[in-house]
């Protein structure tokens, strides 16, 4: 590689590149672009939630005949869910969340010019893109795109006749999820080859960066838990196109007894779970990098615990393939069996305990600066310790029997994923905003924007716990039938209120965001007095990272206030002094 | 409302050409640099959390004043446990919740940014992190070993004097079977399912009706086929060609051939060629395209392996197997409301006859999703009759509900029957009306 800036073409800088700096970027947008899509969804659908049946011209105006006279039509409703959930889930969390941060971050702070194969790493973008485009594309083919469920259960899943959105847009989503898994497996690769082998001289694992140790169990996860989805998918796709009959049996359908028999639809819900719990965590393991990086930096404190964070980090991991079933507690699973998996499951929070703890003794006796960074980095502390609560009651088989597929599962999981994951995304973004475009962001919009965020965000996933604890069922178009679910029907209608200001105070962030791409304060080289390597390379970027050799390290990533130092903070490049003792 | 929405859009819209001005005013003001925060921010951010602080927990305690009593009390035993179980963790976790958010947000405040002051180098201490190890992990272990216990006492085999109600979800509806006088279910095989048998309950009748169903359609798919004008046209030009050989070829070899055709073969040639004509003329011939005429053909293909698999149960009509089909000859079909009698242990058998649905019953803290091809089970035991119940909640019009649980189509969210827990006697009399399967044939 080397570092000669060598003449580009538009093409080969901007589009086909290598660069883990540009394709980082990359990431972003386009990870940027599907939330909006995500997010304007969600609003489509909590239209209906909030007001059933009312007419919204806004609802026909963009879905046409989605949305006859304004009210959203029954199978639009579960398309738009579905598409949801998967675009959020794996698009924006996934590719959005690792592709930007793993990219930016892996060859910065490990001290290395690039990812260890830049085409690879190019590839792995461009599958993403692909299969973006196939999944977007699918919302527009007959019978619309795939409405069973995120999870996309079979039967439901595999039969075209169940319902309009197991058709043609069901292949599509299952084409569409296979190209990400190439592009999930391309990027992970690379991410694990290239901190192995490519750390600058002094850099050893135990001087890692905790960010660096989440993308690498990150990467280590997708890449044993993506290929089970792959072949839970072509099985169903077999099932599917070619008359197998992996996932059914006994079905009588459309006035027809079908041929299948001796199938299981529990044998898909175990894959897909496999693959599906190590999933949350490939979600959320970056964000809680991402936060330990932003919390110690802006507490000028190093990480509590830093040894006990690594291990919680693997051992949240490695837990977090022998949990899958905690989701098949009624599926008629032998009782013994969720027994096993009540322990497993419950056995995760300690772990996750520890980092909290970890986290809050960070905070404590530091010395605060509150920038955005910082401040979504607390937020996400924070419903990390929420969202881990309830969960610790859907673990417990015996309640979660009154509470599965109830909107308090809902609230259980948006408070993990789409607060504390998107929370460490948001951090993210503010603090290496000036990484990636040489710019500051707005810290005044930022604050308007992180409270708003974080209001909102419990404002709609909060009082969900109670919807679900009085009864609602998820995925229901419409509750309004049932007269018991009368006493929580008047927090529909405040959850998407909630909802509606939330997703338009995101419109603060992309203002920011793109404005300061352009006309953002031009930024400095180490503009939080951070530690790490990142911080060393010149603004500007350039091919290879660092013009002159590459950086040598001498300690830690936390020596922050350290009392042998009169600054607060020591860059990783200082050499120790004399008689000081090094980490 | 859509004055409200369409407020909120405005407002949004006005808050961010607000913004954009401060942006710019915020860049321009002189030697202000965006990395450093000012005291003024510091001081406000920080109270902020404090307020957000009570915020949350406020409206948290509300939430909790208001929707608490979420469900009315459980109607059936284990929901008791459940109830209580439930109770004790909500409170955990509502204990720590309040506790950790406020460590969270107080520091936040507490240790804002004041630059005359270092933070505390305070890199890890081996003691505090064994103790939130061990106790995390020994308030986990009580929650495991309780939990458990609730589970399994919940789940354990259900005993031999309970009552069996099958449950049985379909696209989009559920119906209940309860055993005749015999007091067992007759097998099923969804094979057999037809409107007038919609479990696929197998007796001899069952088969022999399900079996002339079949044949029915095949009769009528056939007969469509044999009218479709194409293949009709297509067959006059064959037919006419074999009996008027001389028209087109002259070859002699061929010929020859057809000298030999005997006068009954002809016969029968001309016979077909006159129906196929009539047929022609009376307009009963019907134009398909190539794809729904092989789409027919295809039915009739599965339709005959449909009949063949039916065609292999009967086959075991010999000796026993026979008596033990007729079990299910007297089983009760009811559908939209189902009753249940007080203070006997229930186990329901869930069935299911195309995807995946979930039987729930919230009243009685008891969900079992329902699967094709793998029968599922869940006991309970009922304790609070439904007019007991209207008489707690001072609601005349209270009633349990089941309700589907797993997303299974576009109807899914209407998927509900109601549920009647009553005395012995009333519940023994209900039973007693409900339609036998099989009634309108005896
Ligand atoms: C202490 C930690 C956690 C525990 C004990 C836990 C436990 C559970 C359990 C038992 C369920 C199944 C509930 C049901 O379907 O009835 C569940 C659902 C879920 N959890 Fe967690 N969880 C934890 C943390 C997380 C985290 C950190 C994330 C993501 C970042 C997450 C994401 C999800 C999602 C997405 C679902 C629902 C999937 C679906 O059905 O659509 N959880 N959790
Ligand atoms: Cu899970
Ligand atoms: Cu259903």
């Amino acid at each position: 590689m080397g570092n000669i800036n060598h003449k580009e073409s538009f093409v080969s800088k901007y589009i086909f590149t290598y660069d883990h700096k540009m394709i980082s970027k990359q990431f972003l947008i386009t990870a940027i672009v599907m939330g909006i899509l995500g997010v304007s969804m969600s609003i489509l659908f909590r239209l209906q939630l909030g007001w059933p049946g009312e007419s919204f011209a806004i609802l026909e105006t963009f879905l046409g005949k989605w949305a006859p006279g304004g009210v959203l039509d029954r199978n639009a409703y579960l398309a738009l869910v579905t598409i949801h959930g998967t675009i959020m889930v794996f698009f924006v969390l996934t590719a959005g969340l690792s592709g930007t941060f793993s990219n930016l971050l892996i060859p910065l702070q490990i001290g290395a010019r690039d990812m260890a194969s830049g085409f690879l790493n190019m590839l792995s973008y461009w599958f993403f893109v692909i299969s973006c485009v196939v999944m977007v594309f699918s919302l527009f083919v007959e019978g619309g795109a795939a409405s069973g469920g995120w999870t996309i259960y079979p039967p439901l899943s595999a039969l075209p006749q169940a319902m309009p959105g197991s058709g043609m847009g069901m292949t599509l989503w299952l084409l569409s999820m296979t190209l990400f898994v190439v592009s999930s497996l391309l990027g992970s690769l690379n991410y694990i080859v290239t901190i192995i082998n490519l750390r600058t001289k002094g850099l050893s694992m135990t001087r890692l960066p905790l960010t660096i140790w989440a993308f690498f169990v990150t990467a280590i996860l997708g890449v044993l838990s993506f290929p089970v989805l792959v072949s839970a998918i072509v099985l169903l796709l077999m099932d599917r196109m070619m008359g197998t009959a992996f996932y059914l049996s006994d079905i009588f359908i459309g006035g027809e007894a079908l041929d299948a028999t001796g199938g299981s639809p529990i044998l898909y819900q175990h894959l897909f779970w496999f693959l599906g719990h190590p999933e949350v965590y490939i979600v959320l393991l970056p964000a809680l990098g991402i936060s330990s990086e932003v919390i110690a930096t802006n507490s000028r404190k190093p990480i509590f615990g830093y040894k006990a964070m690594v291990g919680s980090i693997i051992a949240i991991g490695f837990l977090s393939f022998i949990v899958w079933a905690h989701h098949m507690f009624v599926t008629g699973m032998n009782p013994f069996l969720g027994s096993v998996f009540v322990f497993t499951t419950l056995l995760i929070a300690i772990p996750s305990a520890v980092k909290a703890f970890n986290y809050i003794t960070t905070l404590w006796r530091g010395n605060i600066r509150l920038t955005p960074a910082m401040l979504f980095s607390i937020g996400l502390v924070s419903t990390f310790v929420t969202g881990g609560l309830t969960g610790i009651i859907l673990a417990d088989s015996a309640l979660d029997v009154t509470v599965h597929d109830t909107y308090f599962v809902v609230g259980h999981f948006h408070i993990v994923m789409g607060l504390s994951a998107i929370f460490g995304m948001f951090a993210g973004v503010y603090h290496w905003f000036s990484k990636m475009f040489g710019r500051m962001m707005n810290t005044k919009m930022g604050y308007v924007h992180f409270w708003f965020t974080i209001v909102c965000g419990y404002g709609v996933f909060f009082p969900m716990h109670f919807v679900g604890l009085a009864g609602a069922p998820r995925r229901y178009y419409d509750s309004t039938s049932f007269d018991f679910l009368d006493s929580v029907a008047d927090l529909q209608p405040i959850i998407s209120t909630f909802a509606i200001v939330g997703a338009l105070a995101q419109l603060v962030f992309l203002f920011n965001f793109f404005y300061s791409i352009f006309r953002g304060q031009p930024a400095t080289q180490n503009p939080w007095k951070s530690n790490t390597l990142e911080w060393t390379t010149p603004v500007e970027h350039i091919h290879g990272n660092w013009p002159g050799a590459l950086p040598e390290v001498h300690r830690w990533a936390y020596d922050y206030s350290n009392p042998a130092h009169d600054e607060d903070f020591v860059l990783q490049t200082t050499p120790l002094k004399d008689g000081e003792v090094g980490h | 409302m859509k004055l409200l929405i369409l407020l909120v859009i405005v407002v949004g819209i006005i808050a961010v050409a607000q913004l954009a001005k401060i942006y710019q005013l915020s860049a321009r003001l002189r030697g202000h640099r965006e990395e450093e925060i000012s005291e003024a921010d510091t001081r406000l951010q920080g109270s902020l959390w404090i307020v957000f602080m009570f915020v949350l927990f406020g409206t948290t305690i509300w939430q909790f004043v208001r929707y608490g009593d979420y469900l009315p009390p459980s109607a059936s035993l284990h929901g008791e446990a459940v109830d209580t179980l439930m109770g004790y963790n909500l409170a955990l976790v509502i204990f720590v919740f309040f506790v950790v958010n406020a460590l969270i947000f107080g520091f936040s405040y507490k240790y804002r940014y004041n630059k005359n002051r270092k933070a505390h180098f305070f890199p890890h201490d081996t003691r505090l992190e064994v103790i939130w190890t061990v106790i995390p992990s020994i308030v986990l272990a009580v929650i495991i070993i309780y939990g458990l216990q609730t589970w399994s006492e919940m789940t354990g085999q259900a005993s031999d004097d309970s009552l069996r109600v099958e449950l049985y979800s379909k696209q989009f509806d559920w119906t209940a079977r309860y055993a005749g006088d015999n007091d067992e279910f007759g097998s099923t095989n969804f094979n057999l399912i037809t409107p007038l048998n919609p479990l696929g309950i197998v007796t001899q009748e069952g088969i022999d009706q399900a079996l002339l169903k079949i044949e029915d359609k095949i009769a009528k798919l056939n007969g469509e086929l044999s009218v479709e004008k194409g293949h009709l046209l297509a067959e006059k030009v064959e037919l006419e060609r074999s009996l008027h050989p001389s028209d087109d070829h002259g070859h002699s070899d061929h010929d020859d051939a057809h000298h030999e055709m005997s006068e009954g073969y002809k016969n029968n040639l001309e016979t077909r060629l006159s129906a196929i004509d009539d047929l022609l003329d009376s307009g009963t011939s019907k134009v398909m395209t190539d794809a729904a005429y092989e789409a027919k053909e295809d039915k009739i293909y599965r339709l005959k392996r449909h009949r063949q698999r039916i065609l292999e149960l009967k086959n075991y009509e010999v000796g026993e197997a026979l008596d033990a089909w007729e079990i299910g000859k007297d089983d009760r079909i009811v559908k939209s409301e189902f009753h249940l009698p007080i203070g006997r242990e229930i186990e329901f058998v869930f069935r299911s006859r195309d995807v995946l649905h979930s039987a729930f019953m919230p009243h009685f803290r008891a969900q079992m999703n329902t699967v094709p091809g793998l029968p599922t089970r869940f006991k309970i035991e009922t304790t609070i009759t439904t007019d007991s119940m209207r008489t707690i909640l001072d609601n005349p019009d209270f009633n349990y509900i089941l309700l589907c649980n797993k997303v299974c189509g576009s109807a899914h969210f209407n998927m509900q029957m109601t549920i009647v827990v009553e005395t012995q006697e009333k519940y023994d009399a209900w039973l007693s009306e409900q339609k036998v399967y099989m009634a309108e044939k005896n």
